[in-house]
Formats: C-alpha cells, structure tokens, sequence
C-alpha cells in the first residue's frame, strides 16, 4: 500500500463488476456442463448423476460420422491455411515497407471484415456452379471454405511473431554463408515455430465451431458436428448435446493447455 | 596493389526516391590495406555503417564498385562474400548454443563435422568462452555475448572482419576491457578488421588508420596521429578531439591574427599571399607565460573550469576571439591564475594547422 500510484483495483466496486463479468461468462458453460451429468431427460431439472447422454452421443452414429467430418476439414483447413499464412506473413514483414501495405494487411484479412453471411451466400452461389460444371460434390468445399477463412486467424499471431523478430538475425545467417532457404530452415523457421503453432490451433478452432459458412455450403450428409447440433436442437432437445458440448469443450480446452506448456518451455 | 584487401570505388548510395531521396554515400573512394585495423569514424548518419553495409553485401551500391583482393564483388550476395560481420546488436541466433552460433557459419559451408567442432573449440578458447559452450545466448551477459559474436564472425576465417559499433552497447570499464581484446584478436589472427564507431578516443586508441566521415564523404584518411595532428578542415579538427579556430590573414609567408600578431605556419606556397584562412590549434598545445614576456600574445583570463588531470583556462585575445589552453593541473590542483589577469600566450609554430575551406 505505500505504492500511492494510479490503480483501478482501488475503484469502488472494482471486486464486485469483475466477479459479476466472471459469473456472466461462465455461469451458462458451467449449466450446461453440469446438464450433460443428468440423469433425466430435462435439461432444466437435476435429477441425479448419470454418463448416460455421453454414452447416446458415443453409440450415436451420426454423431460418430459428423465429429470425424469435422475433424478432417478443421486438420486439412488449418494445414492449409497456415502455410498460406505463413507464406503471407513473411511476404508482409521479412522486406522493406511497402506502398498499399496497409490495403495488403485489409485484403488478407477479409473474412474478418465481410459478414460471415454474405461470404456464405457467396460461396453458395460459387460452389453450385463448379458442382454443376464437375459433378464433384465431396468435402473439398468445406475445406476450401473454411481453409479460405482460417487464413487471417493463422496469419494474426504469425505476423506478430515475425514482427517482434530482429531482422538482423536473417542477415546473420547470410552474412554466416547460410543460402535463403537454409537461413529460412535453420533460424527463420525455428523462431517462427511458436507463432506457427498458435496460427494452427487457433485456425483449427475456428474451423471446428463454425456453423454459417458451413451450413450454407455443405451438401446432404455432411453435417459438421456444430451443423449436427443445430439439426438436433430444432427437435427435442436432450442433454445428449449437452455431453457432445463438453466433450468440445474438454478437447478445446485441453488443445489449448498443450500449446500454452509447448510455448512456455520454449522461453 | 596485392597489398590491398578492400576498395570502394566512387561508391554512390542513395535513399528513397525523387524529392525524398537522401544520399547517404557521396562518392566515396576508399582502399582499405591487408591485415590493418582500419577505422571508419563520424557522427551518426555519416555513411558509415551503410559503407559497411556495402562492403558485406546488406546493400547494394545504388552507383560505383567493391573490390576484394581485386575482384569485383559488387553483385555478390552476402551469403557468397568471404566476409564476416560483427552486428551492433550481436544477433546471435537465440535458439543455438554458444558452440552452435560459433559453428554456424562453417557449417553453412559444409565444413566436415570434425572440423567445426574444432574449429568452435578453438575460437571458444580464443575468446575464452570454453566453459559456456553449451548455454543458450540469453543467459550470457552483454560482455560474454559480445565475445561469441566476435567468435561466430572469426569461426570462418573471413578474408575482412566487419563490425558495427559493437561496443557501443558495453559500460566504460568493459569497453575498455574489449578495446584490448580486439587489439589482440586481431594481431593473433592477422585479418583485416573495418571498425565502424563514433567514438573518436576509440578511434584514435585502436586504429593503424582512420577514415573520418561525414554528410556521406570521406574527410580525411590517415593514421591516428595524422589526423589529430593534421587535420584537414574544420570538421576534422572539431570531431576528432578539441581545437581552437582563428581567423587569420596571411602576409608575408606568415599568418597574422585580427590582434596584429604574427604566427610562424608550415605550408605555405607565394599563391597564399592576402587569403583569408582559419587556424586551428589544439588546447593542449596554447603554453601561458608573463605577459611581458617577448614574442607572446596578450589575452585576458575569462574563466577557470577544473577537469581533474587538467584545467581548462578560457582566454580572450584584444580582438575578442577565444582561446581555450589546457594546462595540465600541479599537484595542489590551483593553476594559480585568476579571472581577469593578464597573461602572455604562446603557439609553437608546428601546433599550428591552416584548414583548407
């Protein structure tokens, strides 16, 4: 307390809005975690513990089917889109300013600008006249759409990470005899490697939660596991997308652990 | 001419374009000997760290040529000159070990393992840096990283050593410390080292040459007792220690001062005769005597300022210019003048430079 500086904790009411704002962020989680545990089927009233709708959702095929479909497009969309935003970064941030380098940073990050709808609809339009054109109706289409909007969720933390990179490392290595690629090998990449890995997972993330994009481009029997759910809420609701629900969070959450640890050791 | 182990030629770099283009090497022309320790010296934004850019391939001359050993390496990338560089900020790659930055560069060159190894090994003993072999950089103090960079830019045995103020990061006493080092590094290993600094005392301690620059162009290039003693112009006698500046005419093979005084100057051809010139003179060099002593120069004692080893004495001549003696302080410390007395000044004919314009 002898620190007489500026602080907001000392604001009256500082405890009381910032456990408030707590409670409003995870109270409806923590509900819906503690639903996926009833043993009835309300998902309003406890009526004891049971493992029952995790087991529903583990027999349920269909569940099976859509959490395997989107994990395929969230490894291949996030594969894809951070090379494409890896390759982006360094384009934006490893050579000197540029003229319209703030209009090249608007262009890549465009799905975070254009309404998540009209890109939908968009690509609705667009991918019924190549389906027409080719006859190929697979999964291609999801993961072109969600690669395409990954991209700026992959390129944000890559940049950052390049751009708090000395650059004088780079011309270390060339000045070390070490060719372009080598140096890209040997000490670009390796210090990237964070910022690559967050770009990852934050684009895998994104891709396993989206519903808009995908509902509009996937064709019959392609449900996602969120396009799953939204299909299962529009009957009765049980606490079956409860468990489903958990079971995402657990595996987000614990995604997202691993990368913090990885990154920490790497200080 | 196989004497020589660096050249730039009318070398020309400029920034930027149009009417925002700034010219940050003027035509400079330099050659730079095998085996010297040779200095580029000047304020900040005087072309020298981009001459040494230039010299290991960072940039590229917007007009004129480098040579190495007599070949044109202007069109050489960095990575294909046999050049390295010490970096001003080390940039020691922060995911290697000490040994692995050292390795670096002959690994590039698919050097055979044993060999790296050795060769790390020997430069680590060079540096004395053996026990920290394998720390990663981020642990070591700026001395010790300042020394595996040294190590790293040595490790391939490049035909120049470049560095960059890479002092300029280190307090007083390690400075001084590395200035040694460096001396050293560079008897025992017999390579050409260009030094860029701003620190005229570093220059002048360090150097078998110096280069002093400025606004992009070479001023004067000599030893370091050269360019103290002889410097060329204005510039030259300011940046590189203290001077006093007199305006003088010359009559009669001699310069005479604004007081009507004469002062015996080398140099001279019959075309001076009437120039207008400026003198200048090193503090050091101004002795006082009596004021009626004979031969001397009247001026009045403006003020004291005391520097430990030395004393600084403000003079004013009849004409109201300025001149500073430095005299060496006695052992009580008291120079035993006062303000406002009178004193007799005296310039040794050979402590007197005309600057050219």
């Amino acid at each position: 307390m002898a620190d007489r500086s500026f602080s907001v904790s000392r604001i009256p009411g500082f405890a009381a809005v910032a456990i408030l704002a707590f409670v409003i962020l995870y109270l409806p989680i923590f509900t819906l975690v503690i639903y996926a545990f009833n043993a009835s089927k309300s998902i309003a009233v406890w009526e004891g513990f049971s493992l029952q709708w995790f087991e529903a959702a583990w027999a349920n095929r269909q569940v099976k089917e859509a959490t395997l479909r989107s994990l395929i497009i969230a490894s291949s969309a996030s594969v894809i889109a951070t090379t494409v935003a890896t390759m982006a970064a360094l384009g934006t941030t490893r050579r000197a300013a540029f003229k319209g380098q703030t209009f090249v940073y608007v262009m890549i990050n465009q799905p975070l600008m254009v309404p998540e709808i009209v890109t939908a609809v968009a690509l609705l339009i667009f991918f019924a006249s190549i389906k027409v054109a080719t006859g190929y109706q697979g999964l291609g289409y999801l993961i072109a759409a969600h690669s395409a909007f990954c991209v700026p969720f992959a390129y944000l933390p890559i940049r950052a990470r390049l751009e708090g990179m000395d650059l004088s490392l780079e011309t270390a290595a060339a000045d070390l005899y070490a060719t372009p690629w080598r140096t890209f090998r040997r000490v670009t990449l390796p210090l990237l490697l964070p910022g690559i890995i967050a770009g990852a997972m934050l684009a895998f993330v994104i891709s396993l939660d989206d519903v808009v994009i995908t509902e509009f481009v996937k064709s019959g029997g392609q449900d996602t596991l969120p396009t799953y759910m939204l299909g299962q809420l529009r009957r009765a609701i049980t606490p079956e997308v409860n468990a489903i629900s958990t079971a995402l969070l657990v595996l987000t959450v614990l995604l997202l652990s691993a990368f913090f640890l990885l990154t920490r050791k790497k200080e | 001419m196989n004497d020589i182990a660096v050249e730039a030629r009318n070398a020309v770099k400029t920034f930027g374009q149009g009417d925002h283009a700034v010219r940050a090497l003027d035509d400079v022309s330099v050659t730079i000997r095998k085996g010297e320790f040779f200095t580029l010296l000047g304020p900040s934004g005087c072309g020298k760290t981009t001459l040494l850019r230039l010299i290991a391939g960072f940039e590229m001359p917007t007009g004129g040529q480098i040579l190495l050993d007599g070949a044109d390496i202007t069109d050489l990338p960095p990575n294909k000159r046999p050049v390295n560089t010490v970096f001003q900020s080390y940039a020691l790659f922060p995911h290697l070990t000490v040994a692995e930055n050292v390795g670096f560069g002959l690994e590039m060159l698919n050097r055979p393992k044993a060999e790296v190894r050795q060769t790390t090994e020997r430069m680590l003993a060079l540096v004395k840096l053996e026990a920290l072999a394998g720390r990663k950089t981020s642990q070591l103090s700026g001395g010790q990283q300042q020394r595996v960079a040294l190590a790293r830019a040595l490790a391939p045995q490049p035909k120049v050593l470049l560095l960059d103020e890479p002092l300029s990061a280190l307090d007083l006493k390690l400075r001084k410390e590395m200035q040694t080092e460096l001396k050293r590094l560079q008897h025992e290993t017999g390579i050409t080292f260009i030094f860029v600094t701003h620190d005229q005392e570093e220059a002048l301690t360090m150097s078998d040459r110096i280069g002093v620059m400025s606004a992009g162009k070479i001023q004067q290039i000599g030893s370091p007792r050269d360019i103290y003693t002889r410097p060329v112009n204005r510039f030259v006698a300011s940046f590189i220690g203290e001077s006093n500046f007199l305006p003088a005419t010359i009559v009669q093979g001699a310069a005479r001062l604004g007081s009507g005084h004469s002062l015996a100057v080398e140099g001279l051809t019959p075309v001076d005769e009437g120039r207008k010139v400026t003198l200048a003179v090193r503090p050091e060099q101004v002795r006082l005597t009596a004021e009626d002593e004979a031969d001397t120069i009247r001026a009045t004692v403006r003020d004291l300022v005391y520097f430990g080893t030395d004393t600084h004495c403000h003079l004013m001549l009849s004409d109201g210019e300025e001149v500073v003696a430095r005299l060496q302080s006695p052992a009580s410390g008291d120079a035993g003048l006062s303000e406002g007395q009178i004193v007799g000044l005296r310039l040794a004919p050979g402590a007197v430079q005309v600057l050219g314009d």
